[in-house]
Order: structure tokens, then C-alpha cells, then sequence
């Protein structure tokens, strides 16, 4: 068997700027002195004309990102997920998403693989953050392959869109032919007794919760929710109904993330058990990457646990 | 290049038309913000109808300059110059605030023919127009930007890391024009945290600061023309101004920062400015 090959969504982010920016003349880069982490480095270092450093001041590089946007450029403004989502939120509502400006949103160090930079620099609020902004469009690539796709495929829409990308190298999961559509769940095994709906890093657990729960005679169902605003209602909806019980993944709060905007369809469309697996509403902690998934149980263990629960809920 | 005395009185008169416009909206809307419009008529008056390379008929015209109203309560300002200058019916500004009307409480680019940029979080809109003007150097499209911050809202941070920022990309395409009318919600700014000296600090950033009066219309195009003589600097323009310019019951009073004459008030202020417009009519 070949090796299998890793990055990080980060990694592929700055690789598809540059793969993007030889196609396209038209957008600029921005970041707030962290090109080095977020990746935006690559691009300078190909178009150091196209990159602008806005300094250690996020709420204002949002601002003009908003600016530029207005001027009918197309800007990636580039932090990480916690300066991006939170310390700037207000600037994105209020620049760029009120007047529905397509600015593209590069957020880095999501969650809490951050590791050892510890829990000021672990954004697990992001996605509920931004899932409140309307006409916000949410994508949290799972691998490197949808992370480029989601480049380009912001580059087309017509309003704001915020990408999730993380720090930790994961392995390359989806191929050359893989079809990415904004707005598309994915499903990626079929089954029939429960589905688990994971996003991010935390398909790769539900993957393997899949085959954990195979062995015990469980058929369950995966499905990656690669945007999770504007979410595939459908994909939920259809799982909802013929396995009667869901579980939901993400590297991310339990509050207000992928798991809220199930449970939000699902209660209104579909009532069955919903099952959360996610950071437990609390901040996170320094150590490797890693240990610290185990630690906060972003595991398949943990998600195939939380599948016999939901299944166990049903009527 | 001075103006002549038919310019200037040109100016004088929409200004008035400006400030009256400023009335009948917040008098209809029953809220809003007079205070700080009336102090900044006479330079949007300028900017609309002298400075600014724009058309109201093609008001998404690619190579515009642009104006972003940093303070964007002072709505009704913009509103009503955009109305004299042709952008829509100045009747419209009597559904300033309503439900269902395009004049919402503060700018919105999306639905408002000539509103470059969505404001009212006080701070941000200097930061766009430093992103519109990047883009125009970036970009070479060639178009000026300028914008308009209050005294209070310096009180935000971000309006300095705006500051930062132009200096240090040497956006000398952008002009910052400083209402400094000296009042604020709570008071006077020297009450409340004491923002100035605005001169020196603009200076320390980098900028190239020019002070006025900002009701003085040759002052005004002296300063502008000095800007677009600087190079690889930007340029605030901090401009001593009155609050309620106009009107005389408004004059220097933090009441009227964000409360809307009554039906009395109104026509007391209309008649003042109404009695200006003929004067200044009779000069001619």
C-alpha cells in the first residue's frame, strides 16, 4: 500500500492562493502577521505585489478587505479563526457581511488541534459565530483536497464566505475527481441504522467509526457536511428519516457549530435523536494535537459510543 | 485656483438646500442624528458638487472616487446632498427611517443609489476607505477616496489602526476629513476621553494634516488641492466645525446630537434656513 500522503488544510490554502492567483489577476491577499502560520506566505512569496500586510490589527484588515471588495476586487483577508471569527466578528458583520461584500475569509487554527498554543488560540466558537452573520457562506474543508476546492469555489460566489482550515496534517482522503459543490453534503457510506454528519478534521473519525461499528454489526451512515452554511438541508433531512438516528462531529463547540444547525433541521423537519460530538462547552487546553482529540474525545471511539446512544434513543 | 464669488455662492445655497434637507428628514423620520449633519454640509456640499469625480447617472460608475461615511449617523447628510446632487428625489428624504424605504438609519450601499460603502459602526469606515484606496493604487484605477470621521469616534482604536495603515501604504489617493465639532452623547469630547490633539497625532502617524474651517468653502478647496498635491502621503483634514451648523437652536448643543425637531422645531429651523437661502439669493 502506498504511503498515505498528509497536510494540513492550511498547507493546501496557500498552495491553491498561488494556484488560484496565476489564474485570476484580480484579488489581492491580505494578513495580519501571521502569513508565516496561515500560509498566505506561500502567496507573497510568489506575488509579493498582490500581498499586503495590515499588522497586527484584524478588526481594521477586515474593514478594508470590505473595502476593496466594495471597489469590485476580489481580497482574501487571512488570520486565524479566533482573530478572523472572534476578536474581528463585528467588522465582519458589519463590513462585510451587512452589505454582503465577497470578501473571502481565510481562517486558520481552527479548533482545538491548535495544540500546544493553548485555549486563547483555540477557536471553538467560530462556526456559531459566523453562522449568525446572514448570507454568510461556511465552508470547513475535511482534507487538503477540499480545501483547495473551496478556493476556487469562493472565488465564484457573489457574497462573503468564510473557510475553516486547521494546523494538524491530515491525511489526503478525497481524489483529484472528487466533486465539491458549495452547499453539498457528501456521503460517504451509506448505512442504514444510524448516521453519523461530521465536518472538518472530524470526518476522518467518523470514517473510522464507520469501520469500528462494521465489526459490531452497525451500519452507519457517514455523511461530510464540507458547508455548513448554507447547510444541505436534504442530505439531513433524508438521513433523518431512513436511520432514524443521527450523531454529528466537529472539532468545534457543541453550541452553535454543525451540530446546532442539525439539530435545528431535524427538529423542525424530522424529529429524531441528535447526538453531539464536539468540544463539551469548555475552552481548551495546551499539549500536542493529538493527545489533546483523545483528550477531549474527537474520537472514532467517541463517535461510535455516541451512535449506540442515538441509536439506543429511538422510538 | 480660488473661487469666484458666483462658485462660493453656488456652494452657499445648496449647502442651505442641504441643511434643510437634513430637517425635513429627521423631522419625519422623528429620530436621527441632526447634530452632526448639519456640521458636515457645507464639505460633503463641496465634495458632492466641486471635488469629486463622479455622475449621478452611472452612480456605480468603476472609476468613481468614492466617499465613505465614517461617522454614519450623519445619514441624513449624505442623503440630502445625494438628493441635490441628482442620486434620487430630494421628496425622498421624507421617508428617511420609515419601514419599507431605502433610507435606512445609516448609509446601506446595497439599496442607496451614490452610497460607496454600508457605515454606522463607528471606526469602520475609515478601514474601507483605506481598503478602496489600496485598491485603486493596487489596481491602477485611478480614482480618490475620501471619507469623514467624527471627533468621538476617534475614541475608537480602529480609526488608528486605520491611521497606521494609509501612512504606511502611502495611500496618498485618501483624504480624512475630521469633523471636529467638539460634542458627543455623553458631552464634550474633552469630557469624555479627550481625543484631541487630532492635529498632532494624524502628524505622528504620518499624514500630511491640514486645519480648517470646515464651513469656509475656500478654506475647504485649499486644503483639498494641498492633497491631491501631496504625494505618498494621505491627508486628514481636521476641520473646526459647529455642531447644528445652521440651524440656530442647534448651535453647540450635545442635545441635539441624536434627538429630531417636532413639528414646531421644525418649521422654526426650515424658516431660519429658508430666510438664509433668500439672502444668500439676493447676493446674487
Amino acid at each position: 500500500m502506498a504511503d498515505v500522503v498528509k497536510m494540513a488544510t492550511r498547507e493546501a490554502y496557500g498552495k491553491a492562493l498561488v494556484e488560484a492567483g496565476k489564474q485570476n489577476p484580480d484579488f489581492v491577499v491580505l494578513d495580519a502577521d501571521l502569513a508565516a502560520a496561515t500560509k498566505t506566505g506561500t502567496f507573497k512569496k510568489e506575488f509579493p505585489n498582490r500581498f499586503y500586510d495590515c499588522g497586527i490589527a484584524e478588526g481594521n484588515m477586515m474593514s478594508i478587505a470590505a473595502g476593496i471588495a466594495a471597489t469590485g476586487k476580489r481580497v482574501f483577508a487571512s488570520t486565524f479563526a479566533m482573530f478572523a471569527a472572534g476578536r474581528a466578528f463585528e467588522q465582519v458583520r458589519n463590513s462585510i457581511g451587512y452589505p454582503h461584500l465577497p470578501v473571502i475569509i481565510g481562517a486558520t487554527h481552527a479548533g482545538i488541534s491548535v495544540g500546544e498554543d493553548g485555549a486563547t488560540h483555540q477557536c471553538c466558537e467560530d462556526i456559531a459565530l459566523m453562522r449568525t452573520i446572514p448570507g454568510m457562506t461556511i465552508i470547513n474543508p475535511a482534507d487538503a483536497t477540499e480545501a483547495k476546492a473551496a478556493v476556487f469555489a469562493a472565488l465564484e460566489l457573489d457574497g462573503p464566505c468564510y473557510i475553516r482550515f486547521g494546523r494538524l496534517a491530515l491525511p489526503v482522503i478525497f481524489g483529484e475527481d472528487y466533486h465539491f459543490e458549495v452547499g453539498k453534503g457528501v456521503s460517504l457510506k451509506d448505512g442504514s441504522d444510524v448516521t453519523v454528519i461530521s465536518t472538518g478534521l472530524m470526518v476522518h473519525e467518523a470514517l473510522k467509526a464507520q469501520e469500528l461499528l462494521e465489526k459490531e454489526g452497525i451500519s452507519l451512515r457517514v455523511i461530510n457536511i464540507h458547508t455548513v452554511k448554507p447547510l444541505d438541508r436534504e442530505i439531513v433531512i433524508k438521513a433523518a428519516k431512513e436511520t432514524g438516528a443521527i450523531v454529528t462531529a466537529e472539532e468545534h463547540s457543541i453550541i452553535g457549530g454543525l451540530g446546532s444547525a442539525v439539530a435545528e433541521v431535524t427538529s423542525e423537519e424530522c424529529p429524531v435523536p441528535v447526538v453531539r460530538v464536539g468540544v463539551m462547552d469548555t475552552f481548551g487546553k495546551s499539549g500536542p494535537a493529538n493527545d489533546l482529540l483523545d483528550l477531549f474525545h474527537l474520537r472514532a471511539p467517541d463517535i461510535a459510543d455516541a451512535a449506540k446512544r442515538a441509536m439506543k434513543a429511538k422510538k | 485656483m480660488n473661487l469666484d464669488n458666483a462658485e462660493k455662492l453656488s456652494l452657499q445655497k445648496i449647502a442651505c438646500k442641504v441643511r434643510m434637507g437634513v430637517i425635513t428628514g429627521t423631522h419625519s423620520a422623528k429620530s436621527g442624528h441632526p447634530g452632526g449633519s448639519l456640521s458636515i454640509a457645507d464639505i460633503l456640499t463641496y465634495l458632492y458638487f466641486k471635488e469629486m469625480n463622479i455622475d449621478p447617472k452611472d452612480p456605480k460608475k468603476a472609476d468613481r472616487d468614492r466617499f465613505v461615511l465614517s461617522k454614519g449617523h450623519a445619514a441624513p447628510a449624505l442623503y440630502s446632498v445625494l438628493a441635490q446632487r441628482g442620486y434620487f428625489d430630494v421628496s425622498e428624504l421624507e421617508t428617511l427611517r420609515h419601514i419599507g424605504a431605502r433610507l435606512q438609519g445609516h448609509p446601506d450601499m446595497k439599496h442607496i443609489p451614490g452610497v460607496d460603502m454600508s457605515s454606522g459602526s463607528l471606526g469602520q469606515g475609515i478601514s474601507a476607505a483605506c481598503g478602496m484606496a489600496l485598491s485603486s493604487k493596487h489596481f491602477n484605477s485611478g480614482f480618490r477616496v475620501y471619507t469623514m470621521v467624527g471627533d468621538g469616534e476617534s475614541e475608537e482604536g480602529q480609526v488608528w489602526e486605520a491611521a497606521m495603515f494609509a501612512a504606511a501604504k502611502k495611500l496618498d489617493n485618501l483624504v480624512c476629513f475630521l469633523d471636529y465639532n467638539g460634542l458627543q452623547i455623553d458631552g464634550t469630547v474633552e469630557e469624555v476621553n479627550n481625543p484631541a490633539p487630532f492635529d498632532e497625532k494624524f502628524r505622528a502617524f504620518g499624514w500630511n494634516v491640514i486645519t480648517i474651517n470646515g464651513h469656509d468653502f475656500d478654506e475647504i478647496e485649499k486644503a483639498l488641492q494641498s492633497a491631491r498635491e501631496t504625494k505618498d502621503r494621505p491627508t486628514a483634514i481636521i476641520a473646526n466645525t459647529v455642531k447644528g451648523k445652521g440651524v440656530s437652536y442647534m448651535e453647540n448643543q450635545v442635545s441635539w446630537h441624536g434627538a429630531a425637531p417636532n413639528d414646531e422645531q421644525a418649521e422654526t429651523a426650515l424658516e431660519e434656513l429658508r430666510a438664509e437661502l433668500s439672502a444668500l439669493e439676493g447676493k446674487e
